[in-house]
C-alpha cells in the first residue's frame, strides 16, 4: 500500500500509480520531483534505497529508483521517463550516499547526465571505455553473433 | 600540515584473493580517506543475460558469485515468477529454501575462517573451512555440484530431494550444530579476538539508512532487516525463525550475528526437510508457458544481505533489461564510515567485516562495436593501460 502522506504531499508530481499487490507499488513522477520525493520516503517515511534501473527504450531513457519499507516489504519503485537525447536528471547523492556509485554506473554505461553529482567519475572502467561510447545502449551490441 | 601516505591494498587483495584496489591515504597509522577503484572484474552480465532465454539467465548469474551461486537466480527466479504470476508448488519453495540455507552455513563458515585469518588467528581459519566442507559434500549429494548447483528454474526447481536422503542430511547437520557450538565458543570468548574487533569500525543505524546497507551489516547496527521476513519469500513464512540482530555494529557484533544466524538456518533447514515429508515427491514445478510483457522485482536475502533482481520482459523468451544488484555494492561502500579514523591494522578486519564480495559488485568480455567492428582494447592495450595506473599509484603516493 501507498503511504497516504505521500500522496497526500505531492498530489501533482505523481503521474500515475500502479500497484500489482500489497507490497509492489510504482509511481510514476515527473523527473524534476525525484529530488523532493525522494526526500520525502528517505527521510519522513524511513525508506531504505535499495537501487535504481536505468533503460534504454523506445520512449527514450527511463529509470526505477527501488526502495523499500522493510517494516511492511513494500517495494515502491519511483518511474521517470527522460529525454531521448539530452538525458538528465537531479542527483540524489547530495541527500544520501547510497546512490553516489550507481549514478556513476548510469552515467558510465547509460550516459545519463546526473545534476549536481559529487563525483561522475567512471565507477568500472576507470577510463577504458571510447569517450561517447556508452555500452548499454541498446545500439551497443558485444556480441555480434547472436544478435546480427 | 602533514603528507599523507598512500597504502594500496589491491588490486589483488593478498587476503581475498580477488581484484580490487582500496587506497588507504594514511598520516602516521591513522587512516584518513578511503578511495575504492574498481572494474576489474566486471563481466557484463547485465548485457549478456539480455541475449539469454530466461532458462539460460540461471546459469549466467548463478555464475555472478562462486560463494552464494543460489541466491542470485533465487532474486531472478522471484522476479519472473512475479511477472508471470507463478505459484510455486509447496515441495518446490522446501526446497529453494534448503538450497538458500545450507549456502548460508558453508558463507558464513567461510568468513569466520577467513575473519580468523585476518586477524592471524589460523586455527578459526583451519576449523571453519574443515567444518564447511561436510556442507559442500551435502550440496555434492543433493545437486551433484559442490557449487553452481542449478536447482532454480521458473516455477520450481529442476531436481527433486528424495525422501531417503533426509536422515543422511539431518545426520551432518547434527555435526555441524556441534562444531559451530565449538566454533562460536572459540570466537566468543576469546580474548584476542575480543581486543582485535570490539569498538573497531562501528556503523550506527543512521549511517546504515544512509549508505543503505544490507544483511548482517545491517543487523550487527540493530536494524532488523531481512527480507526472509520482511517480505517473505519460499518457505520462510512456513517455518519458525527469528532474525538475528546485535546492537553494537563493530566487527565483533558482525561476528556474532553471522554466527548465531548459523543456528538459525540449521533450524529452518530441519524444518524445512520435516515439511518436505508432508509432500509429494516429484511435484517440484509448476508449468509456466511463457513470460507476458511487464517487469518484476524480486530480492532475495544471501549471506551477505539482501539480492535484488529487476527484469523488464518484452514477452519474448529473454528479458528485455536485467538489472542486478549485489548486497557488496552497498555494503563495501560504508568502508568510508567505518575505516576512516582508524589505525590501518583495523581497517583490514574492517573492510572485511561486511564479507565483501567483488565478483557480485562488478558484473568484461572483450567488447566489439558492431558499427566500427572497433575493439574496445586489446591484450597490448590493457598491458600498456596496468602499467600507466601502477605509476599513477607510484606518483600519488
Amino acid at each position: 500500500m501507498i503511504p497516504v502522506e505521500l500522496t497526500d504531499t505531492f498530489p501533482k508530481e505523481i503521474l500515475e500509480t500502479v500497484s500489482r499487490n500489497d507490497r509492489r507499488t510504482t509511481l510514476s513522477i515527473k523527473p524534476s520531483a525525484v529530488l523532493p520525493i525522494s526526500e520525502f520516503l528517505f527521510r519522513k517515511l524511513q525508506f531504505r534505497f535499495i537501487i535504481a534501473s536505468a533503460l534504454h527504450t523506445k520512449r527514450g531513457f527511463e529509470i526505477y529508483y527501488h526502495f523499500s519499507q522493510d517494516s511492511t516489504g513494500l517495494v515502491l519503485n519511483l518511474h521517470v521517463l527522460l529525454d531521448r537525447d539530452r538525458p538528465e536528471v537531479e542527483s540524489l547523492s547530495n541527500l544520501f550516499d547510497a546512490t553516489n556509485w550507481i549514478e556513476r554506473e548510469m552515467h558510465e554505461l547509460f550516459g545519463i547526465n546526473f545534476l549536481n553529482h559529487p563525483n561522475l567519475d567512471q565507477l568500472l572502467s576507470e577510463g577504458n571505455w571510447a569517450k561517447g561510447e556508452y555500452p548499454y545502449r541498446k545500439r551497443f551490441k558485444s556480441n555480434g553473433e547472436e544478435q546480427q | 600540515m602533514s603528507k599523507k601516505t598512500l597504502i594500496p591494498v589491491g588490486p589483488y587483495h593478498p587476503l581475498q584473493e580477488e581484484p580490487e584496489l582500496f587506497k588507504l591515504y594514511c598520516d602516521g597509522e591513522i587512516v584518513k580517506d578511503v578511495k575504492w577503484e574498481t572494474g576489474y572484474n566486471h563481466r557484463g552480465i547485465e548485457k549478456l543475460s539480455e541475449q539469454k532465454s530466461y532458462e539460460e539467465v540461471f546459469f549466467l548469474v548463478e555464475r555472478i558469485c562462486g560463494i552464494c551461486s543460489t541466491s542470485h537466480p533465487f532474486a531472478f527466479a522471484n522476479a519472473v515468477e512475479e511477472i508471470a504470476e507463478v505459484e510455486v508448488p509447496n515441495r518446490a519453495k522446501y526446497i529453494r529454501s534448503i538450497i538458500a540455507e545450507l549456502e548460508r552455513l558453508h558463507s558464513h563458515l567461510l568468513w569466520v575462517g577467513l575473519a580468523g585469518h585476518f586477524l592471524g588467528y589460523n586455527t578459526v581459519f583451519m576449523w571453519a573451512w574443515k567444518y564447511r566442507e561436510p556442507v559442500l559434500d551435502l550440496f555434492e549429494m543433493i545437486t551433484g555440484n559442490r557449487n553452481s548447483y542449478a536447482m532454480f528454474q521458473v516455477g520450481g526447481v529442476r531436481r527433486d530431494i528424495s525422501n531417503d536422503q533426509i536422515t543422511a542430511i539431518k545426520e551432518v547437520l547434527e555435526m555441524v550444530r556441534k562444531k559451530t557450538d565449538m566454533l562460536t565458543g572459540a570466537v566468543m570468548d576469546d580474548p584476542v579476538i575480543h581486543a582485535r574487533t570490539k569498538g573497531v569500525g562501528i556503523l550506527t543505524r543512521e549511517d546504515i539508512h544512509n549508505f543503505g546497507a544490507v544483511g548482517p551489516t545491517a543487523r550487527a547496527s540493530g536494524v532488523a532487516m531481512d527480507v526472509r521476513k520482511d517480505d517473505p519469500y519460499a518457505a520462510y513464512p512456513l517455518v519458525d525463525w527469528k532474525v538475528i540482530t546485535a546492537e553494537a555494529g563493530d566487527v565483533f557484533a558482525k561476528a556474532e550475528v553471522r554466527l548465531l544466524e548459523m543456528y538459525e538456518s540449521i533450524s529452518i533447514i530441519e524444518q524445512c526437510l520435516d515439511g518436505l515429508m508432508k509432500e509429494k515427491e516429484g511435484e517440484i514445478t509448476a508449468k509456466v508457458k511463457y513470460i507476458p510483457e511487464g517487469y518484476g522485482t524480486g530480492h532475495a536475502e544471501a549471506p551477505r544481505g539482501e539480492v535484488f533482481h529487476f527484469v523488464l520482459s518484452d514477452g519474448s523468451n529473454s528479458p528485455a533489461r536485467h538489472k542486478i544488484r549485489a548486497p557488496s555494492y552497498t555494503n563495501i561502500a560504508t568502508f568510508k564510515k567505518s575505516c576512516i579514523g582508524q589505525s590501518i591494522s583495523d581497517a583490514t578486519i574492517s573492510l572485511a567485516a561486511v564479507d565483501p564480495c567483488y565478483c557480485c559488485t562488478e558484473r568484461l568480455a572483450v567488447a566489439i562495436d558492431l558499427r566500427s567492428g572497433r575493439r574496445m582494447m586489446n591484450a597490448r592495450e590493457i598491458i600498456e593501460h596496468s602499467g600507466k595506473i601502477t605509476n599513477q599509484l607510484l606518483n600519488d603516493a
